[in-house]
């Protein structure tokens, strides 16, 4: 079964890099640019795993992950977030709000598969 | 005729014999409970044992003696095939090599210390293994964590015992599906680091109970029994063992009757061989021009039989290349000890035949590729595991007849070549121009040049960029070549192929002005003829062939041959590997069996030629070697092109 990640980031070049790493491995990409773009298609669409920038305009990350973990739909459903810092508060802010993982920036794709691949299956 | 020195003939047995017990010793650590295998193993330490003392080697006997007494717990099923045990014996079969060798630094004390070892590694406990314990927190399945994700992950990292306790599952009414009750206890064996074991629970290390520690006894007790949970369906599809890996694949041993001969009693025989062709060549021209229909049929009945001499003398030189496979895994097996990597060595096509010249000078290059791969291309385990793949590397050796040549793989499922790094070094070290344009794999050919390495770190086994352009030459040396493919992140395979003999080929006979030449018939693509309005355009000679542009080099003028060109020139389409030019000759004559002869040393320093046979009328055509031809009309192209954009500029 193919199975889809959303891919949220306001760069529209991190997601044309990671959506390329993904697919070529076999996954589904969906992409948003911003959180509410990111929870619509996040609850209109069955998503294996959410890939989210914390950072972003209109509706950051972390405002991102609390909506939907607020959905039923959410359950189950892994989210990693990525981060500049590393810093152990940032980390506990989103795992509070829900998050299942986290890649700190700059990453490589190979990574950040690695890390979808630990999170999601393969 | 020589006479045989009877230690000498102990010394070939035992040589034999010691490659039976160091194969057993390998296949034993894959498949530690085949009792053929102790049981051969066993058998070759007798007979050594046996013709030892025989012989007057009473060291050599006396040591296998200790050796045998030791094995023979792990015979009666007393003592495990541990791999302690297997290192120790290897190690102890290198002592007996040594001894039998009559090494003077073979020090009595090094023998103690082998069977210490070995008493050791027989008294010695089963091997620790992990425990890890741990739960998740209740709500981790809801925020996406999954176990049996983690569980997968820990199975890469080695054999494990998967066992869920579910004391603390709710009652059947009270359970919420989205909650987890469930604990784990998970046995790794192997040889498993403790990061890469916290690694697995990385991102919810923090809110979990996790404890891991080291254990001697390989079991865990019983999970406690209870109703079996909804939840607990997935944990019980992990009980199940993950089944053992495959172990390399090992050609059974051939017990037809075989004869031991000299070596050099064949290379005289393949010698005289040659001699009879040339001698039938004569015979068939001569027979020719006589027009005697007696005389004619005499010699296609010599011509007849000197091909099959001819094939089965070959033949009788043709070892399979398994003999050399066989050596490769047991360094596979201390490369991977020495480096702690994990590396499972899969061999196919040990039937395949070479010359055994061929085998003997291949060695080398291919324990070169072999030592690259384990120690460049293929990653450590921690780096395996974060790129997605298994912590145990698969290195594979394969060889198969391609035509007249044989082809050997060597081919890793590593981190493949660092185009970047290989550039950036290239540019570094003056090997090509900064900037200069090449493609992807130009620039991974580029590791072939001489004075070449890339690693960053000299290590014991390679990095001291003497290697790969050796192998090159090499190779190139027994007329074969090798091509080079490599993807990021999925590893490295390296092609060597290699003509079946060196001492005959086909070859096509070719006129230029008066003098006649060769070329491997193995090289040649099509002959063609060469069009009237085929020039030189700008400064280049391409031929158009079905809509591929191909360069072309005119023979007359690089033999600087004497006398008028004929009207129609022909046109001998070679190639060597990816690349093809087109040789202009006056004449094409026909196919022949070449037998090649060394050009002598004065003339040795002759690029452009690999050898020189002698024709069917006495003779002389001179061997053309492609390979380097291509090489010299490729720079020449250069050198041409470099002059029209000189004087363009």
């Amino acid at each position: 079964m193919t199975k889809t990640i959303l891919m949220v980031d306001d760069s529209p070049s991190v997601r044309q890099v990671v959506g390329l790493t993904l697919k070529s491995a076999g996954y589904n990409v969906l992409e948003a640019a911003d959180g509410s773009e990111a929870l619509t298609k996040a609850l209109a669409n069955k998503v294996h795993a959410v890939v989210t920038d914390l950072n972003m305009p209109v509706m950051d990350g972390l405002t991102f992950i609390r909506k939907y973990r607020a959905a039923p739909a959410s359950t189950g459903v892994p989210i990693v977030f990525l981060t500049t810092e590393s810093s152990a508060a940032v980390k506990e802010q989103a795992k509070q709000a829900g998050a299942t993982g986290w890649m700190v920036k700059p990453f490589q794709p190979d990574q950040l598969l690695a890390v979808v691949r630990k999170v999601a299956g393969a | 005729m020589t006479s045989i020195d009877p230690a000498d003939t102990f010394r070939q047995e035992a040589a034999d014999l010691l490659e039976i017990l160091e194969q057993s010793l390998l296949d034993l650590e894959k498949r530690p409970g085949d009792e053929d295998l102790v049981s051969s193993a066993f058998r070759a330490l007798h007979t050594l044992k046996g013709s030892g003392a025989m012989f007057g080697f009473t060291a050599v006997s006396d040591f296998i003696h200790d050796f045998e007494t030791a094995f023979d717990q792990v015979r009666k099923g007393d003592a495990p095939a541990s791999a302690e045990l297997i290192a120790a014996a290897l190690q102890a079969k290198d002592h007996v090599a040594a001894l039998i060798a009559g090494k003077a630094v073979v020090d009595p004390a090094a023998g103690a210390r082998i069977l210490a070892a070995l008493a050791t590694a027989i008294s010695a406990p089963a091997e620790p293994v992990w425990r890890v314990s741990f739960r998740l927190p209740e709500n981790a399945l809801m925020l996406g964590t999954k176990p049996v994700l983690l569980l997968d992950e820990m199975r890469s990292l080695g054999p494990c015992e998967i066992v869920s306790r579910s004391e603390a599952v709710a009652p059947v009414g009270d359970i919420d599906p989205d909650y987890l009750y469930l604990a784990w206890v998970v046995e790794i064996g192997g040889p498993v680091e403790l990061p890469a074991i916290e690694d697995v629970f990385l991102f919810i290390r923090d809110d979990m109970e996790l404890t891991i520690a080291r254990t001697g006894e390989p079991h865990v007790e019983e999970a406690a029994a209870g109703e079996v949970p909804a939840q607990s369906a997935e944990a019980t599809a992990i009980l199940r063992r993950e089944p053992e890996p495959e172990a390399a694949s090992v050609a059974p041993k051939d017990k037809a009757a075989t004869l031991r001969v000299p070596a050099e009693r064949l290379d005289e025989l393949m010698d005289r061989v040659g001699e009879l062709v040339i001698a039938q060549a004569r015979l068939s021209q001569l027979a020719v021009s006589r027009h005697d229909p007696a005389l004619v049929s005499i010699a296609e009945d010599i011509e007849r039989l000197t091909s099959s001499l001819r094939d089965t003398t070959m033949g009788t030189r043709m070892v399979p290349i398994g003999t050399l496979f066989g050596r490769f895994r047991r360094l596979v097996h201390d490369l991977s000890q020495d480096l702690g990597k994990q590396v499972n060595l899969v061999t196919t096509g040990e039937e395949t035949e070479l010359d055994k010249t061929v085998i003997e000078q291949l060695a080398d290059p291919l324990v070169h590729l072999i030592r690259n791969a384990m120690d460049h291309g293929i990653e450590r385990g921690d780096e395996r595991r974060a790129s997605g793949k298994g912590e145990t590397a698969t290195l594979r050796l394969s060889a198969a007849h391609r035509g007249a040549e044989v082809a050997i793989t060597i081919a890793d499922d590593g981190a493949g070549l660092d185009t970047a790094r290989i550039r950036a070094k290239a540019e570094a070290s003056g090997v090509i121009a900064p900037g200069a344009v090449l493609g992807e794999a130009d620039v991974n050919r580029l590791i072939f040049e001489a004075g070449f390495s890339t690693s960053q770190s000299v290590t014991s086994l390679s990095g001291r960029g003497v290697g790969m352009d050796v192998v090159k030459r090499t190779v190139e040396g027994l007329r074969g070549s090798i091509d080079l493919a490599s993807e990021p992140g999925h590893g490295t395979e390296v092609t060597l192929r290699l003509p079946l003999t060196l001492a005959i080929i086909d070859g096509l006979l070719v006129r230029v002005g008066s003098g006649r030449y060769t070329i491997p018939l193995a090289a040649v693509e099509e002959c063609i003829e060469l069009p009237k309005n085929a020039g030189e355009m700008r400064g280049r000679s391409f031929l158009d062939v079905r809509g591929d542009l191909v360069p072309f080099m005119r023979l007359r003028d690089l033999f600087h041959a004497d006398g008028e060109a004929d009207v129609y020139q022909k046109v001998v389409i070679v190639s060597s590997g990816q690349i093809r030019i087109g040789l202009v000759v006056d004449q094409i004559i026909g196919n022949n069996q070449t037998v090649i002869k060394q050009l002598s040393r004065l003339h040795s320093s002759l690029k452009t030629f690999s050898g020189a046979t002698i024709l069917g009328d006495g003779t002389v055509a001179l061997i053309l070697d492609v390979m380097n031809l291509v090489g010299f009309g490729q720079k020449l192209e250069e050198s041409r092109r470099d002059d029209v954009l000189g004087r363009a500029a």
